[in-house]
């Protein structure tokens, strides 16, 4: 584990868009973590939840790398990414939401306690209150978008002529988005604005929290911006007015913005 | 006759240095009890003979050694499986000639052959402490040795080519305070056990006295003669003394196994013994260190430590290396990070530890692990990065060498962890 | 059927602040003295360790050191006219979980009350005339005055290693600090923290418009120290990630890093973690404590006996505990009486966002690295014209600039795609806000009770919250806006965002983690739950620790009052009721 050796990206033939075979798609994952064993990964992805720290794989390049997912079916994965990559534009100079991989993030997300509500009180009655009140939604955020990401593609299809919503134009993506935030869209179980935020929220997360969670990759997001990571010692540097901080962004798990350390 | 008096001087002086403060009356139990139970904390005999969460001195704590595992025993004064049937001559045999009462031999993991240095005086006033425990009925597991060394006759030979049995002589030409130094160190406090190097058969290679040797476990105990860089030549008397005291000084903070001996061991000398043992250490002469040249140190992996050491160390170790007064240790001109051998420096960015927290110093200030963010490689540069900064210079530390003490950690845990905590009884 | 345990002289509900300093006092007199703690054990090295800790998206973000509502949380309306609904996700505030409490996660914001806001009723009849407070304010005196408390606020300055430098010292007035800060024995501990780029920029506004800004007392360490009790502490290291996170180098005040390497250490101290206390035990008079029962984490249950019992958790689940074990009458709004559960309060907040050309460097800083005025504070300015009672402070805080939650765009921006990139592109640097923090008044509608519909995990009913900032305080609070945005121009920003604190409360945004109230103290049993020791009126041998006890919230952050207040309750517990047993105050 401790070897950094470059994989090239699977081909898409790992890429099964119709079966959706876990086992299969964790074997393509395993084959682009380098020097890590197959077995290892698949423990740890299914088993309760477990800290793994995955190697780097050493590529400078800022291309997206292609991973499989762990929560999204093929079909919501090809929405997220057409979602995140209209709320967070982007290309190979100046890396948006799919550069960072975001969508890779959201997944691993949502396997988790996040996406579980470990932490949220879910005993009923269920009412929907005030919007002084706060979320009071039956799902959690993997139901959400499970859901929404559903109905938006059925609404798509009926909107235009069977496409769904990442098969539209960037234009047409963009006004669905705004819908959604203005509630334009009805959704079945709650309204489309929650979900949109939710989506927004985790987009930002995922382009701007830690490479270790599998966002941000290569500081994406940090280096738009200038934060330059955890660093423990500013002690000289907080006085030196109007100075730009001299050193490149580090993570949890070092300079290397591609080396993961995820609970899944 | 002037005989007498040439002896009478040795004598007292004999006397007096033992004496120090302490109240010496023959024949009287409870004196001798806590004489007996400060050597006893001298001596740290709790750390050896005691598990971490067993029963004081029962015994059962695994020595590792290069020919096994050697069990320590029970010496309470049960009488079926502790010392409780041993008489004063039967407990002075073991402690000065290294033989059981059953007439069989020990080995020198228990280190009686620094223990031999003890007067017959001491030993009886530690037996008196030691029958005071409450016994406990407890037998220590088999030991695994090697075979065929688990026979124990194999030590009659050991002894004969290693073993130099006697009591302390003083030494006329030194200050009283010099001898009960020696005396301590040498003796009951059997610092050599672990600061001076082993030969090939496990015994102390009296040509480098405490110049520096295996702790155990993937530990490495420094140098302790005059060296500047790899020894206690930058240090006082006092910042010996305080480091024994407190667990930390001006330069550093113990570690590991160390920071066991200064919280059941040194930290409870009376501050007239630590000054005694820091001006012997104080006279031993440098050794002769292996000069690191500047070209032994390779420019990448310093490019390499110093980016690790900005990002990883800053927090406590602060960006010109000094640490934080009287929190976190400095490593700029800090001995042990200049220590011939990097092990204990490795176990600590590895596993993290936790310092000496005896009352006069409370906090227990630790450091976290490294072991899962560092590779071995990073771990190698930033340690050679900081040994050769600042002023500093030491050998540099190569991936391999972390990768062995990895594996101490991963075998035997956090050292922290298995500290015993006993309070003595 | 649950288990008796041995009994223990003391026992403390909960382990943070109040029980740490608490336990630290009354293990001096030799008593056996127990904590129950219903989070987990956590300590600087592993859980806080420089290593891991600086991971906004698990502390700051999913809420990694605060307590989980799945386990505790309680049901919130802003008007008796709504059902209450449970607060399923944190927002508003974040309690603390686990040793430490909110100790460990607090930004280090630490404050002395003025002295007239110890008797804040008194004083503003005397100034301002009784018919100047609006009818349905419930505010009132505290029944211990700042001298009191002096002492107190001093020993918590100096556990903790403060860092500032005060104007008022032993009646001598000095050209640095806040000159309007009560009069003090001494000094802080420590010399005020290093300025930030965004405090000087404030420091510079507000000095222009007349104001006395100051570097705002932090219990960041700006030097390594030594603390009475020889606990050793690091110097602050500017690492930006304060609130919400557990300090790595020993450098932010908390339990852990002040007083736990020393109470650990006695023989007549322990604690249990994963202990949830669900009542206070009374014998058949109800007048006296026999213990608590608690719940383990499998949830098997167990009688703590014991001669004291000490309510040292977060302050409305002080509260909470008080009305499930029916101690002190409960409040009951539409008649106006009873107490427990009455006058709880808040914090009022509003920020001003300015953005400039200099380079800000917004992720240097510390939780309490600040440059505050304290002119619009209590009652340091005519309210006569104004028509409203409180104030706050406002300050430029520099605490970090953890790039999910702190980043200020300003109002034009577009909230996401290539616009958003490019907004947050130019703005994270050259981004500062400032925030005023005022005070809340309790009044008749603000309280707590027990929810008639939601039940905790245990199935007792949970608390409920009815709260909404009276419209005294949206006054004050615009107005503390308005001063704060003369502050803004005054630095000729670029851009700045204006928000104001607009009606009604919601529990959803974060504000500030500072619940006051509904175990009152005072003078008076009619109106207080406690005297002005701290002692219940109606258990002698129940204290009860905490911010829970404020009358009202004044203007600036509670902890160092919570502090003082614990050493205060400590001191009289020594000094009068372990020698006498028995109510501390006869009417």
């Amino acid at each position: 584990m401790e070897t950094i050796r470059h994989r090239p990206h699977p081909s898409d033939s790992c890429w099964d868009a119709d079966t959706n075979m876990p086992s299969q798609e964790q074997a393509c994952f395993a084959e682009h973590l380098c020097g890590m064993s197959r077995r290892r990964f698949v423990q740890a992805a299914l088993s309760l939840p477990v800290l793994m720290a995955l190697p780097a794989c050493g590529s400078d390049k800022p291309g997206p790398a292609k991973v499989a997912r762990t929560f999204f079916s093929s079909a919501e994965q090809r929405f997220i990414e057409a979602a995140v990559a209209r709320l967070i534009p982007g290309d190979r100079d100046s890396p948006g939401a799919i550069e960072a991989n975001v969508p890779f993030f959201i997944d691993l997300q949502l396997a988790g306690p996040y996406g579980r509500a470990d932490r949220r009180y879910m005993e009923g009655p269920w009412a929907s209150g005030t919007e002084q009140q706060g979320y009071q939604l039956k799902e959690t955020p993997a139901q959400l978008y499970r859901k929404a990401i559903a109905d938006i593609d059925d609404y798509c299809r009926k909107q235009f002529d069977g496409k769904v919503y990442a098969a539209l134009t960037q234009e047409q993506q963009d006004r669905l988005l705004h819908d959604m935030d203005d509630n334009k869209i009805e959704l079945r179980d709650f309204p489309a604005q929650a979900f949109f935020e939710v989506l927004w929220q985790n987009t930002q997360e995922g382009f701007l929290s830690d490479p270790m969670y599998g966002g941000n990759r290569n500081f994406a997001g940090w280096k738009l911006i200038g934060f330059p990571g955890p660093r423990y010692n500013y002690v000289a540097e907080i006085t030196q007015y109007g100075k730009p901080y001299p050193l490149p962004p580090v993570g949890i798990m070092g300079r290397d913005g591609t080396r993961m350390r995820v609970e899944v | 006759m002037h005989t007498l008096k040439f002896l009478w001087i040795p004598m007292a002086s004999a006397l007096a240095f033992l004496g120090c403060g302490i109240a010496h009356s023959q024949g009287n139990d409870f004196n001798n009890i806590q004489r007996g139970r400060y050597l006893a904390q001298a001596g740290d005999c709790i750390s050896c003979h005691t598990v971490k969460g067993g029963k004081p001195f029962a015994g059962g704590y695994p020595v590792e050694t290069p020919f096994g595992t050697i069990y320590s025993s029970n010496i309470t004064p049960d009488v079926v499986t502790g010392i409780g049937n041993w008489t004063g001559d039967d407990f002075y045999r073991s402690m000065h000639s290294g033989r059981r009462k059953d007439g069989q031999y020990l080995y020198p993991a228990c280190p009686y052959p620094w223990f031999t240095k003890m007067t017959r005086e001491d030993i009886n006033d530690l037996k008196a402490y030691l029958d005071t425990l409450e016994p406990v009925r407890a037998i220590p597991p088999e030991n695994d040795l090697i075979w065929p060394l688990g026979w124990r006759q194999f030590m009659a030979g050991w002894n004969l080519l290693f073993f130099d049995e006697g009591e302390y002589t003083p030494r006329q030409d030194e200050s009283m305070t010099w001898n009960r130094g020696a005396y301590l160190v040498n003796g009951v406090g059997h610092c050599a056990a672990c600061h001076t190097p082993k030969n090939v058969l496990g015994a102390s290679d009296k040509d480098k006295a405490l110049q520096g040797g295996d702790a155990g476990e993937g530990w490495f105990a420094p140098s302790l003669t005059g060296h500047e860089r790899d020894g206690l030549g930058s240090w006082t008397i006092k910042d010996i003394a305080q480091y024994l005291k407190t667990g930390a000084n001006k330069d550093t903070a113990s570690t590991g196994p160390m920071t066991e001996v200064v919280m059941n061991s040194t930290q409870h000398l009376s501050d007239a013994d630590l000054a005694a043992v820091a001006t012997y250490l104080k006279s031993i002469p440098a050794h002769q260190a292996p000069t690191t040249a500047p070209e032994d140190i390779d420019d990448q992996a310093m490019a390499r430590g110093k980016g690790l050491y900005v990002d990883q160390c800053i927090g406590c170790h602060m960006a010109d290396g000094k640490g934080q007064d009287e929190a976190f240790p400095p490593l700029a001109g800090s001995p042990p990070i200049q220590a011939e051998n990097a092990q204990t420096l490795i176990q600590v960015v590895l596993a993290g530890d936790h310092m000496a927290d005896p009352p006069s110093l409370p906090t227990g200030l630790a450091m976290p692990a490294f072991d899962w963010k560092l590779n071995d490689q990073q771990v190698a540069d930033v340690l050679t990065y900081v040994r050769n900064s600042w002023g500093n210079r030491a050998p540099p530390v190569s991936a391999n060498d972390v990768a062995e003490v990895r594996k101490d950690v991963h075998k035997y845990g956090p050292r922290f962890k298995r500290m015993i905590t006993h309070a003595l009884p | 059927m649950a288990t008796t345990l041995k009994p223990v002289d003391v026992v403390l509900v909960g382990f943070g602040w109040t029980a740490s300093i608490i336990a630290q006092e009354l293990t001096e007199e030799g008593l056996q003295v127990l904590a129950l703690e219903r989070g987990v054990d956590r300590a600087t090295v592993p859980d806080f360790a420089t290593t891991h800790i600086q991971d906004e998206l698990k502390y700051a973000v999913r809420n990694g050191l605060f307590q989980a509502p799945v386990r505790e949380t309680l049901s919130f309306r802003n008007t008796r006219s709504q059902t209450a609904l449970p607060m399923r996700q944190l927002g508003s505030f974040r309690p603390g979980a686990g040793v430490g409490g909110a100790g460990v996660h607090w930004n280090g914001q630490t404050w002395r009350f003025l002295p007239d806001d110890f008797v804040l009723r008194s004083h503003t009849e005397q100034r301002y005339g009784a018919d100047f407070i609006p009818e349905d304010l419930t505010i009132q005196d505290w029944g211990i005055t700042y001298d009191d408390l002096e002492p107190c606020y001093d020993r918590f300055e100096y556990l903790c290693g403060v860092s500032g430098a005060a104007a008022n010292v032993a009646g001598e007035r000095r050209k640095h600090g806040n000159p309007f800060e009560g009069d003090r024995s001494r000094d802080y501990p420590l010399p005020p923290l290093d300025r930030s780029a965004g405090s000087l920029m404030f420091d510079k506004a507000a000095r222009e418009l007349g104001y006395h800004p100051f570097a705002a007392p932090a219990a960041n360490t700006s030097r390594p120290y030594r603390n009475p009790l020889g606990v050793q502490m690091g110097q602050c290291t500017y690492c930006g990630f304060c609130e919400w996170f557990g300090c790595g180098n020993n450098s932010k005040a908390s339990p852990q890093s002040t007083i736990l390497p020393v109470l650990l250490k006695k023989d007549n101290f322990s604690y249990r973690t994963g202990c949830d206390v669900t009542r206070v035990l009374l014998d058949n008079t109800g007048n006296k404590a026999k213990g608590v029962m608690y719940r383990d984490l499998e949830g098997r249950e167990f009688e703590q006996p014991s001669e004291l019992v000490i309510l040292c958790a977060f302050a409305h689940h002080n509260v909470h505990l008080l009305l499930l074990s029916g101690i002190g009458r409960p409040y009951d709004p539409v008649t106006g009486t009873g107490v427990t559960g009455r006058n709880y309060a808040y914090q009022i907040t509003s920020s001003v966002e300015v953005f400039v050309d200099e380079l800000m460097n917004p992720y240097m800083g510390a939780g309490a690295l600040g440059q505050a005025i304290d002119d619009f504070n209590t009652d340091n300015f005519d309210h006569g014209p104004e028509g409203f009672i409180g104030g706050g402070y406002i300050a430029l805080w520099t605490t970090g600039g953890r790039p999910i939650l702190q980043h200020h765009l300003p109002k034009e921006a577009p909230k996401w795609g290539e616009g958003w990139k490019k907004s947050m592109a130019e703005n994270y640097l050259k981004s500062a806000s400032i925030s005023t923090h005022g005070s809340v008044a309790s009044h008749r509608e603000a309280y707590l009770d027990l929810d008639p519909t939601y039940k905790d995990i245990y199935g007792n009913p949970m608390l409920r919250l009815t709260f909404d900032f009276h419209e005294n305080d949206y006054k004050m609070s615009d107005f503390l806006t308005g001063k704060a945005e003369s502050i803004g121009k005054a630095m000729k920003p670029r851009a700045m965002n204006v928000k104001k604190r607009k009606p009604p409360y919601s529990i959803v945004p974060y504000q500030t983690t500072h619940n006051t109230g509904g175990a009152v103290m005072g003078d008076d049993p009619r109106t207080s739950v406690v005297n002005r020791y701290l002692q219940t009126w109606d258990v002698p041998n129940v204290f009860v620790v905490g911010a829970c006890n404020f009358p009202q919230n004044a203007g600036y952050n509670p902890t160092g009052t919570v502090g003082a207040l614990a050493f205060w309750a400590a001191d009289a517990i020594r000094k009068m009721y372990l020698k006498n047993p028995g109510p501390l105050v006869r009417i």
